[in-house]
């Protein structure tokens, strides 16, 4: 029990110093970076929850798929960061305050958050034993049930947002040669081949 | 001591926080205002998460997985946004995106 408080507190920490640390670092790429550690660190956090499921595909889809795609864009597009960077001062004191209020509003509110012990009863979907069924095991046995309709639409949207991402990023550069399959096997010996008849000792 | 959902809630709300903030403080920085996003959409994540194990009920769970669908899909496609707008107008600066202005 001191160990699952003590590594909470030490994953919760993480996660919360180091996205500080993404939206103060002064370089985008630590930025980066420190969105990495903080996947990882609520991977942990979920793990501790017993969702291991989803802290592994936070780990797989986050920092194997998006924050790579941010640290690809950082590098290859040629940014002056530093002239983005002016005024980052200037908001402070609005951004803080608005924050502040926001997180006393949201503290208070979890404060006297009250749970009905009627709503465990009433529960959609009650998750079964874990000695029993594993978390992926019943996480797939909801989702590929009574939520297929909705798992079709969650890849729709992927395949819509792949297509829209090669649509939007894909440019035709003029002046690359590419081979042509289709004209190489379509020609025909007349147009390919030229016989000429050459007198002997004189050349062409 | 316990662990009970108000840690959960409490640090998903911080997180959530810091989103906002690091949106206020980088008004200029596209790239780290799509972070922010994704920080504020993993606050999300951890709060739907944290009451899908403190109520004993797996929904949470499955629906967390689809913000984490829609997570991928907006990144990608903000980032391809950026990636087109950078190669048209060579900055990302956000206050001189306003070419749709009248």
């Amino acid at each position: 029990m001191i160990l699952q408080t003590i590594a909470f507190y030490a994953f919760a920490a993480f996660v919360v110093g180091s996205a500080f640390m993404v939206i103060s670092a002064r370089n985008p790429v630590h930025s980066v970076l420190f969105l990495i550690l903080a996947f990882f660190n609520s991977a942990g956090l979920f793990v501790l929850l017993g969702a291991e499921f989803l802290a592994m595909i936070l780990v797989i889809v986050y920092v194997g798929a998006v924050a790579v795609l941010f640290l690809f864009v950082v590098m290859m597009l040629d940014i002056n960061f530093v002239r983005l960077r002016e005024g980052f001062l200037q908001y402070l004191p609005i951004g803080a305050s608005v924050g502040l209020l926001l997180l006393v509003e949201m503290i208070l509110v979890v404060g006297v958050l009250a749970t009905s012990p009627d709503t465990v009863a009433v529960a959609a979907s009650p998750t079964p034993d874990i000695a029993a069924v594993s978390n992926t095991e019943a996480l797939g046995a909801l989702l590929y049930t009574k939520y297929v309709y909705l798992f079709q639409a969650a890849g729709m949207i992927l395949l819509v947002a792949m297509i829209g991402a090669i649509v939007l990023a894909h440019r035709v550069r003029p002046g690359v040669r590419k081979q042509s399959i289709y004209a190489q096997v379509s020609r025909t010996r007349a147009e390919a081949v030229e016989l000429k008849k050459v007198k002997t000792g004189e050349g062409i | 001591m316990e662990i009970a959902l108000g840690h959960y809630l409490t640090v998903a709300a911080i997180l959530f926080t810091l989103g906002i903030f690091g949106i206020f403080l980088n008004r200029k920085n596209v790239i780290i205002i799509l972070m922010s996003v994704e920080l504020m959409l993993l606050a999300v994540n951890i709060n739907l998460v944290a009451f899908s194990a403190y109520l004993g009920d797996l929904v949470g769970q499955v629906f967390a997985m689809f913000v984490l669908t829609v997570a991928a899909a907006e990144a990608a496609i903000g980032l391809a946004i950026l990636v087109t707008y950078f190669r048209n107008r060579g900055t990302v600066a956000v206050e001189e995106i306003n070419r749709m202005k009248g």
